[in-house]
């Protein structure tokens, strides 16, 4: 059996449901985080899975600029963490409810 | 050759995806999403996009697992790292992976997924950097501005924490 574009797409599916996974299940801000970068990387994979298959070179430079993006976001996002960390002692998202009641 | 390394590389990037989800420590799963990145360039090096792949080990394994490992150790998280989710949210968790599961299953028994003609392509270097500062040149300059005002914003708000701190 070749491996095609139908194998690379399982792989970024399961990825995915992995880092979907992780995020429902741990309680850890940080680790909900990594969770999303791997979420990102299985479209990543998928995109550029597609690109190769089609013959299209969008889909490469799509994923140029998820790359850029994501390191942007993670940048702000564990910026945000610590300052989370530093007002309210906790990265536990299950003591951070201040919205709730 | 290309079978073999394929499935040695995805099998090695989704054991490592389910250390992350499933250690304990917050730096061992650092450590475990080190490695399901470099396995996913291996898998783009497989996919003949050569740049990315680079790009992936330098953004990815290099500056956003540092800073995670920065952040880790910045944070004092002794008295946090051993919490278990609640029995809903696990609960949660299960059924949404089935469900996506479910999902793959269903997209690779529709058959639904052809690839395009006989086009198998390889994009250059050259290509790229063409593509990138002619038909996505708006794109390119928006990115940069996006990055100059994260940079920003991480800095206003590190400094905010800071004042009210004191």
């Amino acid at each position: 059996m070749t491996i095609g574009l139908e194998q690379f797409i399982t792989v970024s599916c399961l990825l995915f449901a992995i880092g979907f996974f992780g995020v429902l299940l741990r309680r850890n801000t940080l680790v909900i985080y990594m969770c999303l970068e791997l979420m990102l990387n299985a479209a990543n994979l998928a995109l550029i899975a597609f690109s190769h298959y089609h013959g299209t070179v969008g889909g490469n430079l799509f994923v140029f600029f998820t790359i850029s993006v994501a390191a942007a976001e993670v940048a702000v996002g564990l910026a945000i963490i610590v300052a989370l960390f530093r007002r309210r002692q906790t990265v536990h998202v299950d003591e951070l409810n201040a919205l709730n009641n | 050759m290309t079978d073999i390394f394929f499935y040695i590389f995805s099998a090695i990037a989704l054991a490592s995806a389910f250390a992350v989800v499933l250690s304990s420590s917050t730096v061992n799963a650092a450590m475990s999403l080190i490695v399901t990145f470099l396995s996913m360039a291996a898998l783009f090096v497989l996919l003949e996009s050569y740049f990315l792949a680079v790009v992936q080990v330098l953004v990815y394994a290099g500056a956003v697992v540092v800073l995670f490992l920065f952040v880790i150790m910045l944070l004092d998280e002794r008295e946090t790292a051993k919490r278990k989710a609640g029995v809903l949210s696990t609960i949660a968790a299960f059924v949404g992976f089935g469900i996506l599961c479910v999902g793959i299953v269903a997209i690779r028994a529709s058959e639904s997924l052809t690839a395009g003609s006989d086009a198998v392509t390889s994009v250059s270097l050259k290509g790229f950097g063409q593509q990138l500062f002619t038909t996505y040149l708006l794109p390119m300059q928006v990115t940069g501005f996006l990055l100059l005002i994260s940079m920003v914003g991480v800095i206003v708000i590190s400094k905010k924490a800071k004042t009210t701190e004191s």
